[in-house]
């Protein structure tokens, strides 16, 4: 056994922190004791499935099953940007969103993979999957941002984009201001992300390869690369989104459509 | 300039015949509620009717590019909305909307004392009172230059004698640039003043069609 590898006992002991907390809330009267052993149980159970797929996958490299992982996961993250709307998406809004989610992921990823990682064979899933889940999950929440800013500014500033209609704007340029919010919101987090890098905090990855042994100066590199293609990825993503997303709310006559705001509704 | 045939809109607008004649300032009177802005803004293709057609200068409303008829046919809506920045940004805005050249300081300087304006161009939009933001929303309509202006109670929050004093200018700027205007209004004031052609609408019908109904 590898010095640094984790035995079940060790790993078992750092259940102590969620006993801890069970401990605390019961204590202190908050009913919280179901959710948090819900999530601990289903973070463990998740895990460990993740673990098994992904030790076969591994084991037995294959093109269609790295595609079909990434067409799996990037479905849950656009699934779960539909979760995360605030307002009603209507069905023109959840196309757009899908498409930008599919052409930038995509497109980002076969850049990264292939030109900065030079990964060989190309469906390596040892690289690809974690890489992926890297980009699609910061993507995931840009977007996520950019759609909600876009809903609410459609929604409170409807009068500006009316006033603008009526002089004869067209839809882009009279969504102008809350586009460009849509875009500064979504990308902010990320943009942010990169300012506390290594100082704040030690990001996962980079983490992960050192405790694996890799040397830091090592882990330093794929980080910052990863970082690159984390910040392309959701840029180029929330660019493509917001660029086509603003069609959603206007009708083929340049009109703005009603927004239903009852999101049961949808 | 308008010919508007069978046109219908949900429970809100029931036109079967109407015509709104090309130049001078038509009025359109009737209760709050009953359709008039609806119609205003069905002229500005903001709103198509469920069935129906309003021919605009000869040409069915549906076979306009719907930006390209707005900047003919521009339209200011009841409640004066005011752009951020200052306010010569909100005058400038307009002209970009339409794609139209930047006017030069002392045009936009002209506009506002031509409206009775005494603030700087560089107020921020958001100081200005209520009948402050109606006349630089008015002017920033005006200085696009279209051929047909929809009003809607563009004199709402002016004392009376204001209204008047605008409404005529206004007026006499129609008449001498040949332009159509069409003001939806409260004011029987401004109505026995300046409407040259009034139309009242009644509960989403216009009121000679919806007596001769009633005849019927």
């Amino acid at each position: 056994m590898h010095s640094n590898d984790l035995t079940l006992w060790q790993l078992a002991s750092a259940y102590v922190f969620i006993l801890i907390l069970l401990f605390i809330v019961k204590v202190k009267g908050i009913h919280r004791e179901k959710e948090i052993l819900i999530s601990s149980i289903r973070m463990t159970i998740q895990l460990i499935i993740v673990g098994y797929i992904l030790a076969y996958v591994f084991a037995n490299a294959h093109p269609l099953f790295t595609i079909l992982i990434l067409i799996f996961m990037l479905s849950f993250a656009i699934y779960n940007i539909y979760q995360r709307a605030k307002l009603p998406l209507s069905p023109a809004l959840k196309k757009k969103i899908a498409l930008s989610m599919a052409v930038g992921v995509t497109a980002t990823l076969v850049y990264f993979v292939l030109v900065t990682l030079s990964v060989s064979p190309w469906y390596n899933p040892r690289y690809v999957i974690p890489i992926a889940g890297m980009i699609i999950g910061n993507t995931m929440t840009g977007v996520s941002l950019g759609v909600n800013t876009l809903l609410e500014g459609m929604q409170s500033k409807r009068s500006l984009v009316e006033t603008a209609l009526m002089l004869g704007a067209a839809p882009g340029e009279a969504s102008r201001p809350i586009i460009n919010q849509a875009f500064d919101s979504a990308m902010l987090p990320t943009i942010n992300s990169m300012v506390g890098m290594g100082i704040v905090f030690l990001p996962g990855m980079m983490t992960g390869q050192i405790i694996g042994g890799a040397s830091p100066l090592m882990a330093i590199r794929y980080q910052i690369a990863v970082m690159l293609g984390i910040v392309g990825g959701a840029s180029l993503t929330v660019l493509l989104f917001v660029q086509i997303g603003y069609k959603a709310f206007f009708n083929d006559r340049y009109q703005l459509k009603q927004i239903s705001t009852d999101k049961n509704k949808a | 300039m308008f010919h508007i045939q069978n046109l219908k809109y949900k429970d809100v607008l029931r036109i079967k015949e109407l015509d709104i004649p090309e130049g001078g300032l038509t009025c359109i009177i009737g209760e709050s509620g009953s359709g008039k802005t609806t119609l205003l803004k069905m002229l500005n293709h903001l709103i198509s009717p469920d069935s129906g057609d309003i021919e605009v200068m000869g040409r069915s409303v549906f076979k306009w590019n719907p930006v390209q008829l707005r900047r003919k046919i521009a339209m200011l809506s009841q409640s004066p909305v005011m752009f951020q920045g200052t306010v010569r940004d909100n005058l400038l805005i307009g002209l970009h909307f339409a794609e139209k050249p930047a006017a030069p300081e002392d045009k936009l300087a002209e506009m506002l004392k031509w409206l009775n304006l005494h603030i700087s161009l560089d107020a921020d939009s958001e100081s200005l009172s209520g009948g402050e933001k109606q006349r630089v929303a008015l002017a920033r309509v005006l200085l696009t230059d279209p051929a047909v202006l929809l009003l809607d109670e563009p004199s709402s929050a002016l004392d009376e004698e204001t209204a008047r004093a605008i409404l005529g200018k206004l007026k006499d700027y129609g008449d001498s640039q040949k332009k159509t205007i069409i003001m939806v209004t409260h004011s029987s004031d401004l109505v026995r003043n300046f409407s040259e052609n009034t139309i009242k609408i009644e509960r989403g019908q216009f009121a000679e069609e919806a007596e001769k109904d009633a005849q019927q």
